[in-house]
């Protein structure tokens, strides 16, 4: 019975990793095993570093603005009358449905270097236009913007998902005890909505942090290599610059990073399980 | 479609006794190339191009009794170099591929030779520069020929009108159609000249298109003025050279281009130029006729108002940024005889002369007596805007990070330090010691092997 399981195991889960591990221990012209030199030689690398510090900025920053806008229209979706609550759930979707590359070249031509519409509003309105990809800052601002605009839909509809498990007979009670509605939200709704806010915030940080496409469309990693993460870092690296070993140790070191952050969460959420 | 086979025996002496007798066409009347070959070609920007290509594969397929199939594949999202990592590393796949400029010496352990092929094509097409040799020479062996599609110079496409008004330079003057160019005003063409001019156009309003973002045209500009300046980052024997005063003297120079050009310049990619020139905006970039093609088709005023023309000269010559393909055969291929038979044929100059006609002048061939088309005459409007498009005697063709050897110069093209160096001493405000240093501690990263 378990056959399929194992083979899907093997085929598509151990011998990815497998082999990649493989690769990541090979010198550059993929000759000879040279065991963890290649992370050592990252871990010399100033470029690296900037990469590692990127990621988890842009990682946790557009997550947590993910999951605050995903909460707030959440809510506003929930408080619509449930008749008209589906077109404004399938309106609110779109842009988690479109393919990521086809949306961010959309934003590329807004926030084109020359082109630019937002600059053109700005310039009709009085002020100095912005280089949204040329200066560092905006350059980062605008590949956040743009992971927030893609993401917040999956945390709409993951926490509307969860209001909607909440019994309304909590809210009533506590309206009898006199709760307003700041303590609805921390006493009842935030506590039944931890184990869905832990394992979204989990998952999100995950796709998030393996996020290739809108940096390699929106800045391609520039300026300077400012905006790259460890995707973009490592295609770059591994099949641009034509060093897969190195690649693939620049990929394999979302790993651990990714890992300690399962483990707090998924600790977190076993820990409230057994306590219920 | 046939059983015969084609031998390398039988190519190696068909090519020899035709190539001895008559210098012509060295093999393909007396080959009996055979069985099934898969190729993958670059699939070209100038739509139609590739048809040419298709014909005179499927021409050479019928005349050899050759089952051919043909992908064109597209270098947007560097679909063709994921295609090369995966079949080089699956050693399976199409028995030729296109390869991109730094490519062949990199696979070169997993290419089949083909120094029999390009001795019987110099010998035929006239010899090729000493940059074509650095690329796709490995160790003393041909490990890919030289292919015209895809291959281009990035020099200055400058627009007539507001190079005469704004800087007083008449370019038409400098290099007319159809003649040599004016000496005088040709040996004027200096890149301080060339600062002086995006100067006077930026004061004017209309500033030169000139990228220092991290694609292959900023990357190309950049590499020609440091050549120019003489300023390697490293030398031929793999030592680092950045901290020298050519380097520095180069760094001064792009201090003061980059305050003469759009603000936004380090978040160019390699269609940023192409849009400043065809929007009217730009008075210069530099880039191959495919932006000049672009306008014909989206903006005619502008078109008839571009000039195509070599690339300014500094302390160490004229460099003309160049950035040729290859084609090459796969070790693990199964029909090799008949690939080196279809490089023969799509290598003849009346193939060639109508892959260049197709591409409208972009593709420039390597041979040396390829570059008296008629193409780049005739194209136009403006009639001879590409005249000195094809490199002339007297120009040295190059590819940034050249001379270093090709392992370590890919890492330095890819990772663009040149144009990260111009950004760091410029946008970033770093000094130049700090900038010399960090690009040195990058360097030194690339030597790994």
């Amino acid at each position: 019975m378990a056959l399929p399981l194992i083979l899907i195991i093997v085929l598509l889960v151990l011998y990815p990793a497998l082999y990649s591990l493989h690769l990541a221990t090979l010198n550059k012209g993929m000759e000879r095993f040279v065991g963890f030199d290649n992370f050592t030689f990252l871990f010399s690398r100033e470029t690296f570093w900037m990469v590692v510090k990127q990621s988890v900025v842009f990682a946790v920053t557009a997550v947590v603005f993910k999951a605050l806008i995903g909460f707030c229209v959440a809510h506003f979706v929930h408080n619509v009358p449930v008749k008209g609550q589906r077109k404004w759930r399938g309106m609110l979707l779109v842009p988690w449905v479109i393919p990521p590359a086809m949306s961010t070249l959309a934003w590329l031509w807004l926030f084109d270097p020359s082109y630019s519409a937002f600059n053109w509003l700005l310039v009709k309105g009085g002020f100095e236009p912005i280089g949204w990809l040329g200066e560092v800052g905006w350059a980062r601002f605008a590949v956040i913007l743009v992971n927030v605009w893609v993401g917040a839909p999956f945390f709409m509809i993951m926490y509307l998902a969860a209001l909607k498990s909440v019994p309304e007979q909590l809210y009533e009670a506590a309206a009898i005890d006199g709760a307003n509605w700041w303590q609805k939200l921390w006493y009842i709704t935030i506590p039944m909505m931890r184990n869905i806010i832990a394992i979204t915030v989990l998952f999100s940080l995950i796709v998030t942090f393996a996020n290739f496409d809108i940096v390699r469309v929106l800045t391609a990693g520039g300026p300077l290599d400012n905006t790259h993460v460890f995707a973009t870092w490592a295609f770059k690296v591994g099949i641009e610059g034509s060093d897969l070993p190195l690649g693939a140790s620049v990929s394999l070191f979302m790993f651990p990073i990714l890992a300690i952050f399962a483990i707090f969460i998924l600790r977190d959420i076993t820990k409230r399980g057994a306590e219920n | 479609m046939t059983t015969r086979k084609f031998t390398r025996r039988r190519f190696l002496k068909s090519t020899a006794a035709v190539s001895a007798a008559t210098l012509g066409f060295p093999h393909i009347r007396t080959s009996y190339a055979a069985g099934k070959l898969e190729v993958g070609f670059w699939d070209h920007w100038v739509p139609g191009a590739n048809d040419v290509l298709t014909a005179a594969c499927k021409e050479w397929a019928a005349k050899e009794k050759v089952d051919i199939k043909i992908d064109y594949i597209p270098s947007q999202g560097q679909k063709n170099l994921l295609t090369i990592a995966a079949e080089a590393q699956a050693k399976a796949g199409h028995d030729m591929l296109a390869f991109p400029t730094w490519w062949p010496a990199d696979k070169s352990k997993d290419l089949e030779p083909v120094d029999d092929v390009m001795k019987a094509l110099v010998a035929k097409n006239g010899p090729v520069s000493p940059l074509i040799e650095y690329l796709g020479k490995v160790d003393g062996k041909w490990v890919a020929i030289p292919a015209t599609p895809g291959s281009q110079i990035k020099g200055p496409c400058g627009r007539i009108d507001l190079l005469k008004q704004h800087a007083g330079l008449d370019v038409v003057k400098m290099y007319p159609a159809g003649a040599a160019p004016d000496k005088a005003l040709a040996d004027k063409w200096t890149w301080d000249a060339f600062l002086d001019a995006a100067v006077k156009c930026n004061k004017a309003g209309v500033p030169f298109g000139i990228g220092f973002g991290q694609t292959s045209d900023s990357v190309d500009t950049a590499g020609t003025i440091f050549a120019a300046y003489g300023a390697t980052l490293v030398d031929a024997k793999g030592n680092i050279t950045v901290k020298s005063d050519n380097v520095k003297q180069v760094m001064e120079y792009m201090k003061k281009l980059i305050a003469a050009l759009p603000s936004d310049v380090f978040a160019w990619d390699d269609g940023s130029n192409n849009r400043w020139l065809v929007s009217g905006k730009g008075s210069l970039i530099m880039n191959p006729p495919s932006a000049w093609a672009v306008a014909k088709r989206d903006a005619p005023k502008v078109a008839e108002q571009c000039w195509t023309f070599p690339a300014p000269a500094g302390p160490k010559g004229r460099v003309q940024p160049y950035l040729p393909y290859f084609w090459g055969i796969w070790k693990f291929s199964k029909n090799k005889a008949a690939a080196k038979s279809l490089m023969m044929h799509i290598s003849e100059r009346a193939v060639v002369e109508k892959m260049v006609a197709a591409s409208q002048g972009y593709d420039i061939p390597a041979f040396g007596k390829f570059n008296d088309f008629k193409t780049w005459a005739e194209e136009g409007p403006p009639k001879g805007t590409l005249y000195h498009y094809p490199p002339k005697p007297g120009q040295v063709l190059q590819i940034s990070a050249y001379p270093a050897p090709p392992k370590i110069a890919n890492q330095i093209y890819t990772q663009a330090i040149m144009t990260k160096m111009v950004g760091k001493y410029t946008q970033g405000g770093e000094s130049m010691d700090k900038v010399l240093g960090w690009a040195a501690t990058e360097l030194e990263g690339f030597m790994r092997t």
